[in-house]
């Protein structure tokens, strides 16, 4: 069993995931610093968190497609032990097949803004782990997600990459694939009972899996079986399903 | 489909969760909704076709102000999340109800009591303001001193005054999460009642009552007293507020009928009666306070159907009488109920539809059959005889008419309700059921 290293920093803590992520660790009785594009938004939480668990929260503003990352780390006055990333967009496949800016939101979103922050973070940090939360859309590019999962499959490699970087300097990298979440990003959605975890379930995993050290978790485990199928149907074949 | 904690009725509803008291006033905008907190009440009050606003979302512990023990929080924390963040910094609240699962919303809205009650009061007495967001986008703070009336008809108003989407209240001071408890066995209804009259410098007092037994037993009875231990009292070494884990398992699947038949529950109610230890001992305050909580999904063992609990409050004066009547009636029926509950009441509070009153509240389960339909409709007679009445957020199934006779506010709560345009754009099945 490993350690949390602290502070814990959560990029974009107003997310479901993220919300649900900073109460797990304040409840392991970790220092938080949260961000959001509207600090103001986090002032619920971050009481809660204060309250319930007798944790310090810090809240930042940060927008990871347009806020500087090393302006930010360095505002920060403190480097973190722990980062979590994370920000993402689902958007829409369809507007950004017609809308390049949507288009490039979403890749701002889930690649260029988190790789940019992570790159940063990493340069600081001299230990502790840096967690990304990617996708298993990223495993295969569908129909119905692709520019997402594009998006995510480059943040996935990445992640693969910095974890490689770094293996021998003691910062240990997590790359998260939580499939189906029951968020407000999915709401609405028919999604399968049994693919689809909660957000408090998805942080246990998360918190579970970095002190456990592990390189990448998909939260269900039914998924890491379910993708490793999908990657594995030939071309000819998959480009005729319906995914 | 949506229920209550009984199962019946049920109703399709939408079910929006906003996140914020702003995103809660753009919900209101349009149409006809009610709040609905964790689901606790028994019947319809959080029922809606037309739009349920769950405050799920809005569960936030805002501030505690640890010189006066009061806590701000939004609607939907539950009690349970208070206890855990607060009782190990010595803090409990002032009043509970019977389960930790219940909203800070839900415990205003149905004002409720605790086994304190003839002490302590009602959740509304420790509440310090309330804001509610309103049809037309307002959020408006209520107290004693601002909007006195909407905040009277706020508690026990059963969602009816707006959305509740934050609160203040004072918590009590405590020195462990151990409670003192000594239980007493009462022969038959008038032992019960004279132990409650005895005891009443007991902070909780609380009877399990045999609904089964008849004639000369006919109200017998396992009172329990219990005071918040202190830390002397407590075993040398011992944690003043360690609490036991325990996890049990739920009820998986619904129960057959077979489960609650008479020949079940009477054996079950003879060894409640005859094994339960009498005498002073210390318990854990969740199995004290919470006993049906250790089960998850409780409510299942009543099978598909569903069930309906009864509760009513007599006035002091009538109580031995209309007990007996009450428990005669129930007896007589055979309808088998596990959970039977006593409890002697302080005076009634100032919400305009709080329950409670001074004098006695029996509270039973029963299955949702045709047949106890009938036996509750034979009580509510009973019970507007002795000048009681039922407690509407146990209610599936009582009249207008009942409800009417039995709270003298009603009036009033229905002037507030048109004062603030909220007649007719936050309803539930319950409002329209008894014309609230």
């Amino acid at each position: 069993m490993g350690d949390i290293k602290q502070p814990v920093l959560i990029i974009a803590a107003g997310s479901d995931i993220g919300a649900a992520l900073a109460q797990g660790y304040g409840a392991r009785g970790c220092a938080l610093i949260l961000t959001a594009r509207e600090p103001a938004a986090l002032a619920t939480l971050a009481s809660d968190i204060e309250l319930r668990h007798g944790v310090s929260v810090t809240v930042a503003a940060c927008d990871v497609t347009a806020t500087d990352a090393d302006g930010f780390f360095d505002a920060l006055g403190v480097v973190p032990g722990t980062v979590v990333m994370v920000a993402g967009l689902l958007g829409e496949q369809a507007k950004a097949a017609s809308d390049s800016a949507h288009a490039d939101l979403i890749m701002a979103s889930n690649y260029d803004g988190p790789v940019r922050f992570l790159l940063a973070a990493a340069r600081r940090m001299t230990g502790g782990t840096i967690i990304g939360i990617s996708s298993v859309a990223g495993d295969r590019g569908r129909a119905s997600n692709f520019v997402y999962g594009s998006a995510k499959a480059g943040f996935s490699a990445f992640l693969s990459g910095l974890r490689n970087a770094h293996a021998k300097t003691g910062l240990h990298v997590m790359t998260v694939k939580p499939g189906f979440v029951a968020t407000k990003m999915t709401a609405g959605m028919d999604l399968p009972p049994l693919l689809t975890a909660l957000p408090k379930a998805v942080a246990a995993a998360i918190i579970n899996a970095q002190l456990r050290g592990r390189d990448v978790i998909y939260v269900k485990s039914l998924w890491w079986l379910i993708m490793l199928i999908i990657r594995h149907i030939p071309e000819t074949v998959f480009k005729r399903l319906s995914l | 489909m949506l229920s209550g904690w009984g199962r019946f009725p049920r109703a399709d509803c939408a079910v929006v969760m906003p996140e914020t008291p702003e995103a809660v006033a753009a919900v209101l905008a349009a149409g006809s909704w009610v709040a609905r907190g964790n689901g606790r009440a028994y019947g319809d009050a959080a029922l809606n076709a037309d739009g349920v606003v769950s405050t799920a979302r809005l569960s936030h512990l805002l501030a505690f102000d640890a010189a006066s023990g009061v806590l701000t929080c939004e609607a939907g924390v539950l009690l349970g999340d208070i206890t855990d963040a607060l009782l190990p910094r010595g803090w409990f609240v002032r009043v509970t109800p019977g389960t930790r699962f219940v909203s800070v919303g839900g415990m205003i809205a149905s004002d409720v009591h605790g086994k304190n009650h003839h002490g302590a009061g009602s959740f509304g007495d420790c509440l310090q303001w309330v804001e509610l967001v309103l049809p037309d986008g307002r959020l408006l703070r209520a107290s004693r001193e601002v909007e006195p009336e909407l905040f009277a008809a706020t508690c026990g108003g059963m969602g009816l005054t707006g959305v509740i989407v934050r609160a203040a209240f004072g918590l009590q001071r405590v020195e462990s999460s151990r409670i003192r408890q000594r239980t007493l066995r009462a022969a038959d209804l008038e032992c019960a009642l004279a132990i409650f009259e005895a005891e009443q410098g007991a902070t909780y007092s609380v009877a399990w009552i045999d609904g089964l037994a008849t004639g000369a037993r006919l109200g017998r009875s396992v009172v329990h007293l219990g005071e918040h231990a202190r830390a002397d009292e407590l075993p040398a070494g011992a944690a003043p507020f360690a609490r036991a884990v325990a996890r049990r398992p739920g009820v998986p699947v619904d129960f057959p009928a077979l489960a609650l038949s008479w020949p079940t529950v009477k054996a079950f109610n003879e060894a409640v009666y005859r094994f339960s230890a009498v005498g002073e001992r210390l318990v854990d305050l969740d199995p004290y306070f919470y006993p049906l909580d250790a089960v998850p999904g409780w409510n299942r063992i009543y099978g598909k159907r569903g069930f309906v609990q009864y509760q009513c409050v007599l006035p002091l004066a009538e109580s031995a009488v209309g007990l007996r009547r009450l428990l005669t009636a129930i007896a007589a029926s055979g309808g088998a109920s596990f959970l039977a509950v006593l409890k002697r009441m302080g005076p009634a509070s100032f919400g305009m539809l709080s329950f409670p009153m001074e004098g006695y509240t029996l509270a039973m389960d029963f299955p949702a059959t045709a047949d106890n339909l009938a036996l509750l409709a034979r009580l509510d007679a009973i019970t507007a005889e002795h000048g009681g009445r039922v407690y509407l957020s146990k209610d599936a199934c009582t009249s207008a008419a009942a409800v009417a006779r039995g709270y003298p506010k009603l009036e009033a709560f229905r002037a507030v309700r048109q004062r603030f345009g909220l007649a007719g754009r936050i309803t539930s099945m319950m409002s329209r059921r008894l014309e609230l």
